[in-house]
């Protein structure tokens, strides 16, 4: 078995006062494409926030590479090498798209034109718009401008929180075969997913998350052809 | 940068020393009693302090209103600091109260102290109030700026503030010289070079990868904690720095005045740098500057006419006398909010594009004429 990058053990997350998750545990080997899919409410997003640190957890365990990082803030476990993609892009609409990615590389110190240059690479569609505002990008452009951003960072671990939404299937094909060229220059990645069929045809492994529990876990392909899966997300 | 950009960048600077050799000029040849120079020297200063607004309002996205209480310890450390220490023992201005500070500084080290004592405020007043979002903050802010007004004017600290009463006789804008050669300094070239420098510096700030984080806050905060941006740290910088030139600004505003007291840094103070910074366009810094100088000239100089029953040279009847000004200004502003809805200039700054432009063309036009390609 590869090594682990990010282990969670019985987190347990509150947020707003309901108990978002209830005591999960995965494990997400290096280099692999994990996802978690589920419904909405299921407890996704709240555990991708709480390991960014954006939210603080009531109990549990997250480890990456080895080290405890609960309780650091977002900056100190950016540093890192986790990056979120957040829900709904995110994308800062009045800086153009040159600042937003320079953004991304907030923490570093060192050059940075080579990522950039790989950023620009990966989505040409960006380079012609670097001096446009963010906000006047449309939404595929603006999940490219979203993940470019992460790139910037140089993570370790991307984790992407529904890069789907709201998109068009043609982008939403072209952004998962983007997702898996990345995951080929060695970023391990972390997917959150409603679409359940792109998710796990792409995924190395998935687990299943249902209100605040996991209830399945296997190979993508395995959940692809479970009975129970294919009922609840697959709608066949 | 690209080519273009520079030559932009060349434009603006030669511009901005016109302004400069106009100032100098003027104040060579007209007489200083002149109107023109109070409307430059105050333009000025409420630019300083627009500008120190606009950073935060503008582009940190912090809806803050402040600015008056900073103005008035940046106004009363420097008047403190620079009121010679004849003065304040003798009881010309500390009349009901024994002053207890024993020293005096010159004008720079007044200015530099005020920026400081002003900055110091904020860092302790930022504390607790960033963390209110929005419209709480700008209660607490206002909140705290009345809170530093009656601390001023607190009967206790008399020895220090002379309380309730005016300060008077410290060094104004007529005094400024130049140590060892001993030049004096113009007041209105004065007052620009302080503006200048401060507003240049904001300018840099915005520039670098400080402001990008800043603006970054302003746009989507979860999205620039998740880059890794830590946001109280970012917003108590932004806040700092915005008091420190909100200070400086009140400094250059007592030294203009030749007194002052501190009933006159009320929250409609705020209120009107506010609405420079919403006329310019927030997130605009020429527009600050364009919006306070028009403001300025506006209700000291061109609506004066109308107290006196004249306005551009036509007789205006009685009733408009004494009073009507505020109504016309009140029109203005209300035209000007309703055709430009987001301020003269928008988040635009102003921009010397087409004059680059042009002169990138005119100049690979004479190279092509003499024979070569464009080689600048």
């Amino acid at each position: 078995m590869s090594e682990i990058i990010l282990s969670i053990k019985d987190l347990k997350v509150n947020y707003g006062g309901i108990e978002a998750v209830k005591g999960i545990s995965f494990d997400v080997p290096k280099g692999d494409i994990v996802t978690l899919i589920g419904a909405n409410g299921a407890g996704k997003s709240s555990t991708l926030r709480t390991i960014a640190g954006l939210v603080r957890p009531k109990g549990g365990a997250i480890e990456f590479q080895g080290e405890n990082i609960i309780g650091k803030d977002a900056a100190s476990i950016v540093k890192k090498g986790v990056t979120l993609v957040p829900e709904g892009r995110r994308i800062f609409p009045d800086l153009t798209v040159n600042e937003n990615l320079r953004i991304g590389a907030y923490l570093r110190n060192d050059d940075i034109s080579a990522d950039l240059d790989w950023v620009y690479e990966l989505f040409p569609r960006l380079k012609e718009r670097s001096w446009q505002a963010g906000g006047t990008l449309s939404g595929g452009e603006q999940q490219m401008l979203a993940v470019g951003r992460a790139l910037m960072s140089r993570p370790k671990l991307m984790m992407m929180d529904e890069p789907s939404l709201g998109l068009a299937p043609l982008i939403v094909r072209d952004i998962f075969s983007i997702i898996k060229e990345i995951n080929k220059r060695g970023v391990t990645i972390l997917l959150i997913e409603q679409n359940a069929n792109m998710a796990l045809s792409t995924a190395h492994m998935g687990y299943v998350l249902e209100t605040g529990r996991i209830t399945l876990s296997g190979p993508g392909k395995e959940l692809l052809a479970n009975e129970a899966v294919k009922a609840a997300y697959l709608g066949t | 940068m690209g080519k273009k950009n520079k030559t932009e960048l060349w434009i603006a600077l030669v511009a901005i020393a016109l302004v400069y050799i106009v100032v100098i000029i003027l104040e060579q040849t007209m007489s200083p009693g002149n109107i023109l120079f109070t409307v430059l020297k105050k333009g000025a200063i409420y630019s300083l302090v627009a500008v120190s607004m606009n950073l935060l309002n503008g582009f940190t996205g912090l809806f803050s209103l402040g600015q008056a209480g900073f103005m008035l310890i940046g106004a009363y450390t420097y008047a403190i600091l620079t009121m010679p220490v004849a003065v304040k023992l003798s009881d010309q201005v500390y009349k009901y109260y024994d002053c207890i500070i024993h020293f005096d500084t010159g004008i720079l080290v007044g200015l530099i102290c005020a920026g400081i004592a002003a900055a110091v405020f904020a860092a302790l007043i930022g504390l607790p109030v960033l963390r209110l979002k929005s419209d709480y903050l700008a209660i607490a802010t206002l909140g705290f700026a009345e809170i530093i007004r009656a601390i001023f004017q607190w009967n206790t600290l008399g020895p220090v503030t002379n309380g309730a009463n005016v300060m008077r006789e410290y060094k104004d804008l007529t005094s400024v010289v130049i140590p060892i050669i001993n030049v004096r300094i113009p007041p209105t070239l004065f007052v620009f070079i302080v503006a200048g420098l401060c507003i240049a510096f904001i300018v840099l700030l915005i520039n670098s990868s400080y402001g990008r984080a800043f603006k970054a806050i302003r746009d989507d905060e979860i999205a620039a904690e998740a880059m890794g941006i830590n946001l109280f740290r970012h917003k108590q910088m932004s806040f700092v720095i915005s008091s420190f030139f909100a200070g400086i600004s009140g400094a250059l505003l007592a030294m203009f005045q030749y007194t002052v007291v501190a009933s006159q840094f009320k929250s409609a103070m705020t209120y009107e740098i506010l609405l420079i910074v919403v006329i310019g366009g927030i997130g605009s810094i020429s527009g600050s500057c364009i919006a306070s100088f028009l403001y300025i000239a506006l209700s000291e100089w061109w609506l004066r006419g109308l107290d006196m029953g004249k306005f551009l040279g036509i007789d205006a009847p009685g009733i408009f006398r004494s009073g009507f000004r505020r109504f016309i200004f009140s029109i203005i502003i209300m035209v000007i909010v309703l055709f430009f809805s987001r301020g003269l200039m928008g988040d635009k700054e102003l921009s010397f594009r087409w004059l680059a432009k042009k002169l990138r063309r005119k100049r690979s036009g004479e190279a092509a004429a003499k024979g070569g390609g464009p080689n600048a």
